[in-house]
């Protein structure tokens, strides 16, 4: 899409085809013939993993679809009719649950790639703030589809997040009486989000799009976070970057495989094999491993500030802490994008890293376990503190105070720098 | 194009175009309500369902839910421990000071009298819905000898009020009206 198009066609139906409809040109442009960063690691194959973990969503969300019921007397039952009796679909519906927890698993790196190798700094605002989009809706896919099953986590998590919207005044009752189209989540909530789970994998689809379309005007940052020179510094992306795609993408799916044939419910939750009971509330009731973190600072705002309740508070928090990724761009001032250039910059993004974990595991406990002396809920708030002042305070101050170290002049000559001194030795 | 070849303003045309652009904006909103409306209960969730409960086998100490509007409401027999525990607790103590009581004033204060039933004091109802985030707590839990609830640890008192955790409202107690001694209708 960038660039001079190299495409020719041969043959004569590609001659008719070209003057009509240029489709060939297009995928021959972006998938065959685009210069990307000679220097790129695997760490840049998550993008290809994370298109067929799409891909691989979609299609068994759809067999799913041809034998599950969204009605709630009949939904519990239809999932473990499909686990049972329908052929095959034990293996379907494991590939579909593990499969939005590898999802979750790709986006999660290729998060924390983009972050520690500056991708998000200009010229690549756009297509970071289409990677929170994406995010977003993956999270209400997942959420969507973790209420099918109708188990007491699905029923009671929906009760819960439903219930984020009555935390805003004076309109959030009516909000949340709207969303789940009665006074408790029923029927009606059910059926909805039923459609709605159809519907945002192909939103996401498209939102992919308009992600790779950016990306393929402004082109791919690279572990050194320089831009590309010359044509020395790239290779075409096939056979380079789709052999290199390929690969990992196999090696992902050895890792997926684990899971679906030796661990299937590791990453689930046994209450929801209890068919969801609205008067009953599940002793401990947690969301979904990759919710976790935003979890750990929904509970740990437990104090009003001010005007806001803490209810709010809380739910503003959650929110806040994925909103605060759309302004990222903006937030980091310093020049040099890749952290390898950045000493503080390292020390502050791994603390980040182990912070985040951390905040998953806080997400995971009951708020009033003691752990190393302090109640849970105390780190959360501590480790919430990290959170949001990594984004609002480490990463602005950085970019003045910080003394980067030199960048090298191009990539070809960085890679060439590195080849002499390694045959040197 | 000369100044006095351009008509004066405003024109036939832009009075067409802002009229059709106006009623473009009215006509696309009126047709997006029904799909945004559509969301909402039915008149038939909608209905005010009321229940009747038959209380005369609740003990002191014990408690009975039944289902309202898709919601558990509790009816509870407290003990006298109970009651006294209750009327304790000074205002100031507490997190949310108003009654949230559908039979009382708005404006009520949330002491234990304001919480029970009038004229029995032994007899709490309401809605067993977390203020939080609207999971059901645990009866008989909870560092007050109340209610606890299992999502994110907020603790309610022997009468019903928010006194720890993330929960910013005591548990509110639904309209209703003794029948007879022993039966209740809620709604």
């Amino acid at each position: 899409m960038s660039g001079h198009s190299t495409y020719v066609p041969r043959t004569a139906i590609g001659k008719w085809f070209e003057a009509r409809l240029p489709i060939v040109r297009l995928l021959h442009d972006t998938a065959v013939s685009y210069p990307t960063p000679r220097n790129l690691n695997a760490l840049w194959t998550f993008g290809g993993i994370l298109a067929m973990m799409l891909v691989v969503q979609i299609v068994t969300g759809i067999v799913l679809a041809m034998h599950y019921a969204a009605e709630s007397h009949v939904a519990f039952r239809s999932v473990e009719s499909i686990m049972r009796d329908v052929n095959w679909g034990w293996l379907i519906r494991y590939l579909h649950a593990n499969g939005a927890s590898m999802f979750f698993i790709a986006v999660y790196i290729h998060i924390f790639r983009g972050l520690y190798y500056g991708s998000y700094k200009a010229p690549r605002e756009i297509l970071w703030i289409l990677g929170v989009i994406i995010y977003l809706l993956m999270m209400a896919a997942a959420f969507m589809g973790y209420v099918l099953p109708w188990g007491q986590m699905s029923f009671w998590g929906a009760t819960v997040i439903t219930n984020f919207f009555t935390a805003l005044p004076i309109v959030g009752q009516p909000i949340q009486t709207l969303l789940i189209g009665g006074f408790s989540v029923d029927n009606a909530t059910l059926n909805r989000f039923f459609s709605l789970h159809y519907l945002l994998p192909f939103l996401i689809a498209g939102v992919v799009v308009l992600h790779v379309w950016a990306l393929h005007v402004v082109g791919q940052n690279n572990p050194l976070g320089i831009d590309v020179k010359s044509e020395k510094d790239t290779v075409p992306f096939t056979p380079f970057a789709t052999s290199k795609d390929v690969m990992w993408i196999v090696l992902f799916m050895i890792f997926y495989g684990w899971f679906v044939f030796y661990q299937p419910n590791f990453l689930g939750h046994p209450d929801n094999y209890i068919e969801a009971n609205p008067l009953a509330t599940p002793a401990h009731i947690v969301p979904e491993w990759y919710f976790l973190p935003f979890y750990a600072i929904l509970r740990a705002i437990d104090f009003n500030i001010g005007p806001i309740d803490s209810k709010l508070g809380g739910v503003l928090a959650m929110f806040g802490a994925i909103a605060v990724l759309a302004f990222l761009p903006w937030l980091d001032t310093s020049k040099v994008r890749s952290g390898r250039f950045r000493p503080i910059f390292k020390v502050a993004f791994w603390v980040f890293g182990v912070n985040a974990l951390f905040l998953g595991y806080l997400g995971s406990v009951k708020t009033d376990d003691i752990i190393g002396g302090m109640q849970a809920v105390s780190w959360a708030k501590l480790s919430t503190l990290y959170y949001f002042a990594y984004f609002l305070v480490i990463l602005p101050v950085l970019g003045y105070i910080e003394k980067p170290k030199p960048l090298p002049v191009s990539i070809n000559d960085a890679i060439l720098a590195k080849s002499a001194a390694s045959s040197a030795h | 194009m000369a100044e006095s070849d351009t008509p004066a303003e405003p024109t036939r045309r832009d009075f067409l175009l802002h009229a059709a652009g106006a009623f473009g904006v009215v006509g696309v909103a009126a047709a997006a309500w029904p799909f945004v409306d559509q969301m909402n209960p039915d008149a038939s969730t909608r209905a005010m369902a009321s229940v009747e409960v038959d209380i005369s086998g609740v003990q002191p100490g014990q408690a009975i839910t039944v289902m309202w509007r898709g919601k558990p409401v509790v009816i509870r027999n407290r003990t006298e421990k109970e009651i006294e525990e209750g009327k304790a607790v000074k205002l100031d103590e507490l997190k949310d000071p108003l009654a949230r009581n559908a039979n009382a004033d708005a404006s009520a204060d949330a002491t234990d009298a304001n919480r029970a039933a009038t004229g029995k004091e032994n007899i709490l109802v309401m809605t067993k819905v977390c203020t939080h985030l609207g999971c059901i707590p645990l009866d008989e839990s909870g560092e007050f000898g109340g209610w606890f609830c299992p999502c994110h640890g907020s603790v309610y008192d022997t009468a019903g009020r928010i006194r720890k955790g993330p929960a910013p409202e005591n548990l509110p107690i639904p309209p209703y009206a003794f029948l007879t001694d022993t039966k209740i209708r809620i709604g």
